[in-house]
């Protein structure tokens, strides 16, 4: 009977033995958990991020990566800075050229010593909220982007950091007039701002910015009305991206924030440069200029010369009262 | 010295979210931001994969890069560290930051954003190693202590690793060998422009 168990025994431990021997080669031959699994590489060629799910109730989290932020870096170091040094520099370099070869454009005739309203005290109101907006908004604003190689070296770090903190709180809380103020801008002079006939004469005489041509316009001549759509559509853009920057991810995600800093900037510096052309005529460019803006009040022969068309509306709307006008023919002189 | 990195072994991540717990304990993290995060790719389907993720300290920092008061730096270690007093919360760095690292206290509102907070390497900030004043803007400095990061301490799978490049990349490379596959170490060509054959 104890032989026979041990035959048993001895019959299992057999089967055992070969049943091991035979499955040998299979359990060499590893499960490979990855074969199926998702690649880091392959993700980032097909969509330019990763994205999962994430258990923290913060599901923004979920972009484990976008690598994309490398071109925009080179974007903002890079790039940005050539456009905004050769824009702002160039039409500086532009304006000091043309300053000290054509110098301030006279006043032709002179000073009649009477003068028309140009400006109502609203009108200049809205003005000036804007232009102070805009310029503690462009200073500000370029300070994110040429302070760090230009004034840091200068004042240090903890000084930079203050000026810096305080110009972006500037620059955040400001956007707010200035939106206002581009808005009132589109309302308030739309009527005058639409291109017609005048501006295409006007722009083929070249704006007589150069001799001593005075092409007829009306209130705004079409050098005026670029400077009124460039406002118009430069302020709406970088208001737009701007708002879409400082509330982060209403709007978009991070790529959406990289795109509306691109054009936001771009945008920027332009607007700044042609801003720098706006308060070049309208100070020591022109004589007779910053009177619009400042007193409201023009005098007739800056009016007469710069816009003939205008003048003899108002002079036909409020009849000849005070001044008797020049012949209408005066402004194809 | 040496370059401190980390290296998720996402063959091994099991979303337990350890990392990201013992994080927030241990640099009593602000309510809203975490430092650190696990990801789950094709959640529930078959390949599933979970990455713990947190600012990878790259090298050439993008965030660093692009702060407009460059206020980052990196230390001898190669760990990227940031000043919170001269941060002015612009947001530039989160916009470069590959990881999603960058947050901010108190995003959405208004542009005020607070100072940037981002995982350390548990090496704390510019002030003095140890002192309250790190501790409160930056949590603990493990790193002057001879530690290593909490989150990868702790990792219990061993999945996330902090240390040396080098040595990490070994221990990686030696678990390949054995298991025969490896996923990679994610992030790493991002960050360091450089990966772990597998």
């Amino acid at each position: 009977m104890a032989s026979f168990g041990r035959f048993i025994r001895l019959a299992f431990g057999a089967c055992a033995l070969l049943l091991v021997i035979m499955a040998a080669p299979a359990s060499t031959q590893q499960v490979n958990p990855t074969a199926s699994s998702v690649k880091e590489q392959q993700l980032l060629q097909e969509l330019n991020r990763i994205q999962g799910r994430v258990s923290i109730p913060d599901q923004r989290s979920g972009v484990l990566e976008q690598p994309q932020g490398r071109e925009w870096r080179e974007f903002r170091n890079v790039t940005l800075r050539w456009i905004g040094g050769v824009a702002i520099i160039g039409m500086l370099a532009l304006l000091v050229i043309f300053y000290l070869t054509r110098g301030m454009v006279r006043l032709e005739s002179g000073r009649s010593g009477r003068t028309i309203v140009r400006f109502t005290l609203f009108e200049r109101f809205v003005h000036w909220m804007t232009a102070t907006c805009f310029i503690i908004l462009a200073i500000s604003g370029l300070n994110i982007t040429f302070g760090r190689p230009l004034l840091l070296p200068l004042i240090g770090f903890e000084a930079f950091s203050e000026w810096s903190q305080w110009a972006k709180y500037a620059h955040n809380y400001l956007s707010f007039p200035f939106t206002v103020g581009v808005v009132l801008i589109f309302l308030q002079w739309i009527a005058g701002n639409l291109p017609n006939k005048v501006d295409v004469a006007w722009i083929k005489r070249g704006g007589g910015i150069v001799g001593h041509d005075h092409p007829p316009a009306y209130r705004f001549n079409a050098g005026q009305k670029m400077i009124y759509w460039i406002v118009v559509i430069g302020g709406g853009l970088v208001a737009a991206t701007g708002y879409e920057l400082m509330f982060p991810f209403y709007v978009s995600g991070i790529e959406g924030m990289q795109m509306a800093q691109i054009i936001h900037s771009v945008v920027a510096v332009l607007f700044v440069a042609a801003m720098i052309a706006h308060i070049y005529i309208g100070t020591i460019g022109m004589e007779g200029a910053f009177e619009a803006m400042g007193s409201g009040e023009v005098d007739l022969n800056w009016a007469r010369e710069h816009h003939s068309l205008w003048l003899d509306e108002q002079s036909g709307r409020t009849g000849p009262n005070d001044q008797k006008p020049q012949p209408v023919t005066a402004a194809a002189e | 010295m040496a370059r401190m990195k980390f290296l998720c072994d996402a063959d091994r991540c099991i979303e337990c979210n350890a990392c990201v717990t013992a994080c927030k304990n241990e640099h009593e993290v602000p309510w809203g931001i975490n430092r650190r995060r696990v990801v789950t790719i094709n959640d529930g389907k078959p390949g599933e994969r979970s990455i713990s993720m947190a600012c990878m300290h790259c090298t050439d920092a993008p965030c660093a890069a692009v702060c407009p008061v460059n206020c980052f730096y990196t230390t001898a270690d190669g760990v990227v560290l940031h000043s919170k007093d001269l941060c002015i919360g612009c947001g530039y760095c989160f916009y470069a930051c590959p990881f999603g690292a960058p947050q901010y206290p108190k995003v959405g509102n208004f542009g005020s954003r607070g100072k940037m907070d981002k995982c350390t390497y548990c090496a704390g900030g510019p002030e003095a190693d140890g002192s309250k004043e790190e501790y409160e803007k930056y949590g603990a400095n493990r790193l002057a202590e001879g530690k290593l990061p909490l989150c990868a301490e702790m990792c219990s799978t061993k999945s996330l690793l902090a240390g040396d490049g080098e040595i990490i990349a070994q221990i990686y490379k030696e678990r390949v060998m054995k298991r025969g596959y490896g996923s990679g170490a994610w992030g790493w060509k991002t960050a360091y422009r450089e990966t772990i054959e597998s």
